[in-house]
């Protein structure tokens, strides 16, 4: 299914294109309702607001009666405490933080009185609840905003009454509701009870604040889980653990998609501290991505009394593979396929527009690259892994899932059991990047847990975590571009080839190129076509799904055209940026040229682009629109006579609307700069046979801090409605890293890894 | 049955447990101190970073029986009586985790080289710190903390503590 909507990006996998039209729909609707906020008692006497969201129209709104019930997003306590529930998974991204700091905002709740807690998993009470695509900020600014300011509007409400004095001579802060002409003031805690009494005001009759009436909002703010984590308390997936829980790691083909056919399980269960060994068949497709899917590769099972003793199993075991169906891919035989296809027309056209052929007749100069990218690994730092407790008619997950209802869901038809039969926690994750929006872990776990009956933590060994996964897909762009007798961009030409299942046309997971790529976007004449290679690879969204490679390409290949055209790469990308407009009127997510320019020229500006460099020294500037942020980055490089790249400074200039949490959004800005000159440097997945050849870092050489540059990120802080930042500043930092190494050697880079082409870092 | 030394305390190890398990895989699974992280289980991440005799070591490295006797700090042994250390607040108040995975790690890392020298420049604190992967690219934050945690040890009049081997 695909969906023909344009507030929803192109390269989210399809399930969240879904779930952001649901959530656009669900503030269209829901939000007029009156009634879509309650009030509930709490045990020990307190005030609930509850909400229902992301509701699908007509459907019945969650009943609320008792405690801690449906919705809850604020909870004020007798001891002064206020706790925020906060909806979504945190695998590094900062929403744990992010999201409770909207709803304090409206709240004027003091942030040393909040104390923040995961909330439940509940689509009826807090509607999808999923880390991906940089959604949690912007399909829950709105909602989370009007939980704070309802709660505050009632707590005035409460104080007005106990003052007799009318709520607009009353005012609130840090955590207090003040009468400044009585000389009087209630702390919240004071007033949950009246307030608890008090009929809920609709959502339309609360204001929200202007920016410039912020107090909380663009401060710098510490994890709310940091204590936590510089003093080694149990948090992540893996730290779970529970009364007579048993390890297990579960072995899969080395050969991607090879089946069981036989193994030695006997001399597996005469090892020390084994308690079990077994074949767990196949289901579904596993090798396609898909969060609620109830698929599991085909595999062995260890059970034993630790996690050691489970490794070691692993180690001894002997495995008789069923290749029939398995993958072969050959990635050096799908780099000379592309090679020759590209000197062919696209088999598929996407784009065809204006008269690309006549702008090519008619240029003056003109610009040809062949580039490539190659397969990645998420290679999140916490191996995956899933702790599971199956109770004959019901299971129990402990998981530090990216997707935890679909987690449910799959969990759920695996085992066919009612979806309320399956209960899940969430766990944080230690890095997510797109892994953990898969549930093969949580569905292997929950297949071993059926045979095992007792508690049993499924943990992936880092050699199995980089085996399998839902790759970055590589891919190849074969670019023309024509200029015009006055210097300008006049055409452009991409043959996109791309990967495909054996016999169908349709990329595979996260490889496929939208028709509006930039700069076909903005452009008169313009032609994307694309072609396929068949592959058996699982490939799924990896840190900006699409854009983390494209933006290579684009914007590597951009400045190839302003070198074609002897013009100054800053004026040139400008200039391709034409006039201020939104390039889909009415559409708050898309590209808006000006806010483009405005990012180009901060970060050209801070970085103080066209100064003199030494030799072997140079600036590279690229700019990347990806999940409705504007960024762009310029990096300072030197590269010497053996190629060793040093990275001396990058700048990052962003536009993602307001600022949540001035230092996460910093920190996620610096964090993608480094994975993205990391995994340009010396990242790459490559397979023989449809094996894998990496197994550890030792040959995924994540970057190390004596490689890392400092990095400054500026924000131009904007109205617009806001967006997420954990993934968007990723995208650019490849291409300006190579346009740096171009200005600093003459060299041009058109294959990533840089590794390959003898640089290192 | 043997017995390990760690923050502090004795902990008696049954004959259940192979005395070949790296120390990792005893201190999370066995003695539930599961602060310190398992992440490539193969020397290369340094995720499982503690320190023995006050020297940061690779716990997934080492049979758990090679520590017989010794001094084993982790990540939980660093703050004493509620009191955190200079680098714990450090890390705190430069925000350095995202996903924080790594950074039990690179807390162990960091406290180990301002007992060794209390005032690094940053190519001090690189070569240093180059042992530790942090996936989510906190390095920048990694480096400010390491000063900000120099800093307030320097304005304690060394008297502050970083919580390693003492």
């Amino acid at each position: 299914m695909s969906i023909d909507r344009t507030d929803v990006d192109p390269y989210v996998p399809e399930f969240m294109q879904k779930q952001q039209a649901e959530a656009v729909d669900a503030r269209s609707t829901a939000f007029n309702r009156r009634d879509f906020i309650k009030l509930t008692g709490v045990a020990g006497g307190g005030l609930v607001i509850g909400f229902s969201l992301g509701v699908t129209p007509g459907k019945a709104q969650a009943q609320v009666s008792g405690t801690f019930v449906a919705n809850a997003y604020v909870q004020i306590v007798p001891d002064g405490s206020i706790v925020l529930f906060s909806k979504n998974p945190e695998v590094g991204q900062g929403v744990k933080t992010a999201m409770p700091m909207i709803v304090a905002e409206e709240l004027d709740a003091n942030w040393d009185d909040v104390r923040v807690e995961q909330a439940e998993i509940s689509f009826e009470k807090y509607g999808a609840q999923v880390a991906g695509g940089s959604t949690s900020i912007p399909t829950n600014w709105d909602p989370l905003r009007q939980a704070g300011a309802t709660a505050r509007a009632m707590l005035v409400a409460a104080a007005s009454a106990e003052w007799g004095v009318p709520a607009a001579q009353l005012r609130t802060e840090n955590s207090y509701v003040i009468h400044d002409a009585g000389n009087r003031r209630l702390r919240y805690a004071e007033l949950a009870n009246r307030a608890a009494s008090l009929p809920v005001p609709s959502p339309d009759s609360v204001t929200l604040k202007a920016r410039s009436e912020y107090r909380l909002l663009g401060k710098r703010i510490t994890g709310v889980d940091n204590e936590k984590i510089v003093t080694g308390q149990p948090l992540f997936g893996i730290d779970q653990k529970l009364p007579n829980m048993v390890y297990a790691t579960f072995a899969k083909a080395p050969q991607i998609g090879a089946r069981v056919a036989s193994a030695n399980l006997d001399a597996i269960k005469e090892m020390r501290g084994i308690k079990d060994a077994f074949i767990v068949e196949q289901n579904g497709t596993p090798i396609e991505f898909g969060p609620a899917a109830p698929a599991v590769l085909s595999g062995v099972a260890i059970v034993a009394d630790s996690t050691w003793s489970a490794f070691q199993a692993h180690s001894q075991l002997q495995v008789e593979w069923d290749v029939s169906s398995a993958a072969t891919d050959s990635w050096s035989e799908h780099m000379a396929a592309a090679r020759a296809l590209s000197a062919r027309a696209g088999t598929e056209k996407l784009t065809d527009k204006g008269n690309v052929d006549r702008a090519f007749e008619q240029a003056s100069a003109s610009a040809e690259g062949f580039y490539t990218y190659q397969f990645a690994s998420h290679a999140d730092l916490e191996p995956q892994n899933c702790t599971a407790w199956f109770k004959g008619d019901s299971i129990e997950i402990w998981a530090p899932t990216q997707t935890p209802q679909a987690a449910v869901q799959a969990v759920a038809a695996l085992l066919n059991l009612p979806t309320e039969k399956v209960t899940l926690h969430q766990l944080r994750g230690g890095g997510g990047f797109g892994r953990r929006l898969a549930n093969d872990s949580v569905c292997e776990a929950a297949a071993i847990a059926k045979q095992v009956g007792v508690p049993v933590k499924a943990q992936w060994k880092r050699e199995d975590d980089m085996a399998f996964d839902y790759y970055r897909p590589g891919g190849f762009h074969s670019f023309k571009a024509s200029i015009d007798d006055s210097g300008k961009l006049s055409a452009w030409d991409d043959h996109f080839i791309t990967f495909a299942r054996e016999g169908s046309t349709s990329p595979v997971s996260a490889a496929n190129l939208s028709p509006q790529e930039f700069p076909a976007n903005v452009l008169d004449n313009a032609r994307i076509s694309q072609s396929v290679l068949a592959s058996g690879i699982p490939t799924g969204p990896w840190r900006a799904p699409g854009s983390n490679a494209i933006a290579f390409a684009v914007q590597s290949f951009m400045h190839e055209c302003s070198v074609a055209a002897k013009r100054d790469h800053l004026e040139f990308l400008l200039e391709v940026m034409g006039d201020p407009r939104w390039l889909e009127p009415g559409n708050s997510r898309s590209l808006n040229t000006e806010r483009a320019a405005n990012v180009i020229k901060l970060a050209a500006e801070q970085a103080g682009w066209g100064r003199n460099m030494p030799r072997g020294r140079g600036l590279g500037l690229a700019f990347h629109f990806s999940h409705a942020g504007h960024i762009a980055e310029v990096i300072d490089a030197s590269v010497d006579e053996n190629r060793k790249v040093t990275v001396h400074h990058v700048t990052v200039a962003a536009d993602i609307g307001p600022v949540v949490n001035l230092s996460g959004a910093e920190n996620q800005c610096q964090g993608s700069v480094i994975d993205g000159i990391s995994t340009a440097m010396g990242l790459e997945i490559t397979f023989e046979n449809g094996r894998v050849e990496q197994s550890n870092f030792d040959r995924y050489p994540i970057l190390r801090i004596n490689q890392a540059p400092s990095i400054d990120v500026h924000f131009l802080q904007s109205d617009y409605s806001p967006t997420g930042i954990g993934e968007p500043a990723f995208p650019p930092a490849a291409p300006a890293l190579c346009n740096a190494i171009f200005a600093a050697t003459g060299h041009r880079v058109r294959s990533m890894p840089l590794s390959k082409e003898g640089f290192s870092i | 049955m043997f017995r390990l030394t760690i923050n502090g305390q004795s902990h008696e190890i049954g004959d259940e447990v192979d005395p070949q398990t790296p120390l990792l895989w005893v201190l999370r699974d066995t003695l539930g101190l599961v602060g310190t992280k398992y992440g490539c289980g193969v020397g290369q991440c340094s995720a499982c970073t503690i320190h023995l005799n006050g020297f940061p070591i690779q716990s997934c490295q080492i049979p758990a029986q090679n520590v017989v006797d010794q001094d084993i700090t982790t990540i939980e042994g660093l703050a004493s009586g509620g009191q955190l250390t200079a680098v714990q607040e450090a890390w705190i108040e430069e925000d350095v985790p995202q996903c924080g995975y790594c950074q039990a790690g690179q807390i162990m890392r960091a406290t180990a080289l301002l007992e060794a020298n209390p005032a690094p420049n940053d190519a001090e604190i690189d070569t240093a710190m180059a042992a530790n992967i942090c996936r989510c690219g906190t390095y920048t934050r990694i480096r400010k903390a390491v000063h900000n945690a120099a800093d307030k040890m320097a304005s304690n009049n060394g008297s502050g503590r970083t919580g390693g081997a003492s």
